[in-house]
């Protein structure tokens, strides 16, 4: 609306800075963080898919649940269920890994965290992006996105899993520390799972007329409170899960063995 | 040189002017605002606590009839009475309009506009969205406009055919022919290039003149230039010698010095104190206000929570004696470091209350001026606010008495008389932004022919000056100059012998401002533009200067330490200030104020009218309320 | 109390132009906005700078200070060393008028293709029955005082200069989120929210919250929900299904 009556090819330019970034601070240092963490948990999680030490009673290691193939112990099997036949020879974990994992890769919070550090579209802001071109999620591939409600759904399936096993082996092993560790995890998991953008949504967000809603506004005031920790349950249940599972392995191996183990 | 041709050419893009554009583009004139930031950027946005409107929203009780009294009663009983009526009757149809377009205010239990208490006003009265009503009240009106150029894009295919603004566009000069408006000459920020708008009818909605001052709660765009442009285009300026002063402005860091610290830091417990930690309100309670004021600090404390049973604290005296304590204090050398007094809540309410409370002060001052108020005090002082005078109009259709030449907002007067009570601003340029824009459209419709613009050379010429000067004055030095010499001299206190000497220097200012040199281009050239305002500074300064020398009273917005009652005869008298076309010189002149309307002063008790009237006026009462 | 501070400005007329460097006096509780002027009053009288309120309300003072997008005159001078050089430079996404001050009308175009507010046709004013709750959301957004720093730190538009046709940025989206969550407003603004003003850009990686100097949530309160407002009407194939067989029974 402002008019602009000179017309001429300079006046159209934006300011001819030719470096990348002006910040002078170490704007660097949070993506090289996010980086670190996530590959960190990658190749954890690689390894923990094919270390097959995955349950000593009655703990079952967060990556391995629910155990639903026939080479899982008995005792590893969700209600005793082993609903894939003999022909899965495969690593247990890999059935369900892509749930848990198609939740976090599509979470908002994530997407900003892999975005910024690996894509680094852009790695900082006002720190220019590499990239000639960008579409963002309008096209395939990033626009499936948008089915992150799907995983969202899933998520609480495993969420409850993972707290049906903590309290399985709580009331097994009440004074084992393996339990409480699992018990810890569980409710940051949750915590994360329920803070969703898409549970917020869920719940009420959709909503024009909260009043109209009473319960349903409850619901949402609650899961907004837990939303606006999203980063950090995001971080803080990414660790649980990996010291969780990392800690029954060593159990389960033996390398871990004082009494209340 | 550019030229468009307009119907309705709004100067201004606060409240007052877009509410004005608004609707003279529903009347279907061709209407083009200008304003001299952004479109959006307004002074308006910097109100707070909200539009007042007798909706009786939170009070049943409430209807225009005590809104109207109020206003007067705020204003002294100099108030041009019509504006106070139309004002209070219309103001819930202008805040109600604002919900049709959008405007998101807070709201009751049962879903209606919330309203809440303010001073002088006797029943909850403020529509309001916490404490950024202005920015939504601004916002609004600019996205009214959009939805407006919207329409016209659909029928039209040229958003901009029927209204059209025309931002950082800064206008110097109305342009006549004969007696009438015929348009006006202005330049463009960006690039200095000038602009000529050939019109019939200009509507100034141009705002205050705080920039005359030091210490102001006022933006750089105060310069008073539509005061300055009615002048020099013949109309009549009334009431200049009135500038509210608020008590609690921040004194301290310099980059703030004059924003405000809301009221309500005091109506929740906050205590002014003096550098000797005394609460030196309870030595400047006046004697009218004796019997409702607490004289000691354990029954003023007692008031915040049992306030049937105590005397109110004296830290909630009306804001022209508070202003007054402070100043006194201050000057007898009882100040904070930086000039100003203690306003201490810290030590009063737990640090969580006092965030609860008081967010955006909180916020305020943390980001501002790094200081938390929970844990130590601020330092505030008086800062200037709004001035009550303006370009004289007529009630009903804000016509100046230029034929074509119109004016809504603070920029107008006589609306508040001598004191402006809070509240009523954002609902007077709503009620008097339409009125200005109907009257400019209706005056179109009446003209038999368009007038023809004359005078541009001349104009284009003045506005040239000084950066074809070189090695003159510094426009900013002046303009410093301009502004120690307002507040030092023609500030909340004023003496006979003080405005005297401001107006000598009033007048060897105008000739230094004749004599300031810009260097550099014209595209968005600062110092240039400083040049050019200054004259308009000026002029205002000279008007507020002459009239408060004049008024031998003390009146709201204007204290004489020389005259310091308040004067019946005087109340009758309105001095109207007026200007050769060159500018050269302001004449101010006494004008009898027209007597209140029967079936209105029989609203009042005679007991109250006693206080303001002469005898003669309360006979015309008694005549009045003896026919009704 | 005051000190002299080293301060590079950048300097010129459209894009062309240059750091220049200056020495000039800080005293004790100013911002940055206070130095520039300092040096419009004693060096550099024709420097161009748009402000205004300089309380942080009414967001003209928008500048790149250390390659920050900040309000200049809600940068206190005590953040930072009185050693350091304090790099001044207008916003990079929209072309330069001088100095400063940048041309933002593309923002103003933008707000022109959002269909305003559309109440249904029946309520007068006077008549709007809203609960506190309810408009909560809306009123949050509503603070947005266009300063542009979310439009001028986006990357989509930053980066992009060629998605500037079709994306709207931060704050108009938040504006279309504004309006869908407006308890009377009866306009279809998913299906153009994605379509025509390019939510689906958007990558949600925050700049746009992190700048904002009225600490409006803007991703997660506005651009998320609205991302998941979007998903209703486009992409979950449960929710469309319903609304299919919803439509058909009616």
């Amino acid at each position: 609306m402002t008019q602009t009556t000179a017309e001429s090819a300079a006046r159209k330019q934006r300011a001819q800075i030719r470096v990348r970034t002006l910040r002078t601070d170490r704007w660097w240092l949070a993506p090289a963080f996010t980086f670190a963490g996530l590959l960190l948990f990658l190749i954890y999680g690689l390894w923990a898919i094919f270390d097959k030490s995955y349950f000593v009673d009655p703990y079952i290691a967060p990556f391995s649940s629910p155990c639903l193939a026939t080479s899982c112990p008995e005792g590893a099997r969700l209600f005793g269920l082993a609903p894939f036949g003999d022909w899965y020879t495969l690593p247990p974990g890999i059935l369900i890994l892509g749930l848990p994992g198609g939740f976090r890769l599509t979470c908002y919070y994530y997407r900003k965290a892999y975005y910024r550090s690996f894509w680094l579209s852009p790695p900082a802001c006002a720190v220019a992006e590499p990239h000639g071109k960008y579409t963002g999620e309008t096209r395939l591939p990033l626009i499936l996105q948008n089915i992150h409600r799907y995983f969202f759904y899933f998520a609480i399936v495993i969420g409850l899993i993972l707290t049906y096993d903590a309290v399985l082996a709580l009331v097994h092993k009440p004074a084992g520390l393996g339990s409480w560790i699992l018990l810890a995890n569980a409710v940051l998991i949750l915590c994360y799972t329920f803070g969703c953008h898409s549970c917020r949504h869920i719940t009420a967000g959709r909503l024009n007329h909260f009043s109209r809603h009473p319960l349903r506004y409850k619901a949402w005031t609650l899961v907004s409170k837990l939303n606006a920790r999203h980063q950090q349950f995001a971080w803080a249940s990414l660790f649980s899960v990996m010291i969780a599972d990392l800690y029954v392995r060593l159990v389960a191996k033996g390398v871990i063995n004082f009494p209340f183990a | 040189m550019e030229r468009h041709e307009y119907d309705v050419v709004v100067i201004g893009a606060g409240g007052a002017g877009l509410r004005a554009a608004i609707e003279a583009r529903q009347q279907g004139k061709r209407t083009a605002i200008v304003c001299k930031s952004l479109f959006g950027k307004a002074h308006t946005v910097m109100a707070e606590g909200g539009a007042a409107a007798a909706m009786g929203n939170v009070n049943p009780s409430d209807n225009w009839m005590v809104h109207f009294r109020d206003t007067m009663r705020g204003g002294k009983f100099l108030n041009n009475w019509r504006m106070a009526e139309l004002h209070a009757k219309e103001a819930p149809d202008r805040v109600w309009e604002l919900e049709a377009w959008g405007a998101l205010f807070d709201r009751t239990k049962d879903g209606k506009i919330s309203q809440r208490n303010f001073g002088g006003h006797e029943y909850p009265r403020l529509a309001h969205v916490g404490d950024r009503t202005g920015l939504e009240l601004i916002r609004t009106l600019q996205q009214r406009v959009v939805a407006l150029q919207q329409e016209d894009e659909k029928l039209h295919g040229d958003p901009e055919a029927y209204i059209k603004v025309f931002a950082e566009c800064t206008i110097t000069r109305l342009l006549k022919d004969g007696d009438a408006i015929s348009g006006a000459f202005g330049y463009w920020r960006e690039t200095g290039d000038f602009i000529v708008f050939d019109a019939p009818a200009v509507v100034l909605a141009t705002g205050g003149i705080g920039k005359s001052y030091v210490v102001t709660s006022n933006s750089w765009e105060y310069t008073g230039d539509g005061h300055a442009l009615a002048l020099l285009a013949g109309a009549k300026l009334i009431n200049m010698e009135f500038i509210q002063f608020h008590p609690t402005g921040m004194v301290w860091p310099p980059s703030v010095r004059g924003i405000l610290v809301t009221e309500s830091v005091r109506g929740d417990g906050g205590v002014l104190r003096n550098s000797e930690g005394r609460r030196f309100m309870f030595d400047y309670i006046p004697d009218v206000f004796k019997d409702k004021y607490a004289t000691t600090e354990e029954e003023a404390d007692r008031w915040y929570n049992d306030q049937a049973n105590n005397r109110r604290p004296p830290e909630l005296l009306p804001r022209d004696e508070v202003a007054r304590a402070i100043n006194a204090e201050v000057k007898a050398g009882r100040g904070s470091p930086q000039g100003g007094v203690f306003l201490d809540v810290s030590s009063r309410l737990p640090a969580a209350e006092i965030i609860k409370r008081l967010p955006s002060m909180h916020h305020q001052f943390k980001e501002l001026a790094d200081v938390d108020i929970t844990k130590e005090p601020m330092q505030v002082g008086p800062t200037c606010h709004y001035i009550m005078g303006g370009v004289e109009v007529d009630a009903d259709t804000g016509a100046a008495s230029v034929p074509g030449l119109f004016a809504a907002g603070e920029v107008s007067g006589g609306m508040h008389g001598s004191n402006r009570l809070g509240g009523n601003s954002l609902s007077d340029l709503l009620v008097f932004g339409r009125r200005a824009g109907a009257g400019a459209a209706a005056y179109v419709d009446g003209l038999p022919k368009r007038p023809t613009v004359t005078g541009v050379e001349e104009a284009k010429a003045e506005a040239l000056a000084p950066l074809e000067r070189t090695g003159g004055e510094n426009p900013y030095e002046v303009h410093h100059e301009l502004q120690r010499t307002m507040n030092d001299l023609v500030g909340i206190i004023r003496k006979s012998e003080e405005i005297s000497e401001a107006l000598e220097v009033i007048e060897k200012l105008k000739e230094r401002a004749r004599n300031t040199a810009s260097s550099g281009s014209r595209i968005y050239n600062p110092g240039w533009h400083l040049a050019l305002d200054l004259r308009n500074m000026l002029l205002v300064s000279e008007c507020v200067a002459k009239a408060a020398l004049m008024r031998e009273e003390s009146r709201g917005g204007h204290t004489r330490d020389d005259f310091p009652g308040m004067s019946a005869e005087w109340r009758r008298k309105l001095l109207v200030c007026s200007a050769e076309p060159d500018g050269t010189s302001i004449t101010v002149e006494e004008r009898v104020q027209q007597s209140m309307r029967g079936d209105l002063i029989s609203l009042f008790e005679r007991s109250e009218l006693e206080k303001y009237l002469t005898e003669e006026e309360l006979a015309e009462y008694d005549a009045a309320v003896k026919e009704s | 109390m005051g000190y002299k501070a080293k301060f590079r400005v950048w300097r010129g007329e459209g894009g062309e132009g240059r750091l220049e460097d200056f020495t000039v006096e800080v005293n004790e509780g100013e911002v940055v906005l206070d130095v520039i002027h300092r040096l419009q009053a004693t060096q550099a009288p024709d420097l161009a700078v748009r402000w205004n309120c300089k309380a942080g309300k009414c967001g003209s003072c928008s500048m790149e200070i250390n390659g920050k997008p900040r309000l200049g005159c809600m940068t206190r001078m005590s953040t930072f060393e009185e050693s350091e050089t304090i790099t001044v430079t207008p916003l990079r996404t929209f072309p330069v008028i001088k100095d400063l001050v940048t041309d933002v009308s593309f923002n103003y175009q933008k707000a022109r293709e959002i269909p305003s507010f559309t109440p249904p046709a029946d309520v007068k004013p006077g008549e709007y029955r809203m609960q506190q709750v309810d408009v909560e959301r809306s009123q949050e957004f509503r603070k947005c005082i266009e300063c542009f720093m979310c439009q001028n730190v986006c990357h989509v538009i930053r980066d992009h200069e060629e998605n500037k046709p079709n994306f709207a940025g931060p704050r108009y989206l938040m504006r279309i989120a504004e309006l869908d969550m407006h308890p009377y407003d009866v306009a279809e603004r998913k299906e153009s929210a994605q379509e025509e003003h390019g939510l689906g850009y958007c990558n949600i990686t925050k700049c746009c919250t992190e700048v904002c100097p009225e600490h409006i949530k803007i991703t997660d309160n506005a651009l998320i929900p609205m991302k998941e407002r979007v998903v209703d009407r486009k992409y979950d194939p449960l929710v469309w299904l319903g609304s299919k067989i919803f439509k058909r029974q009616r």
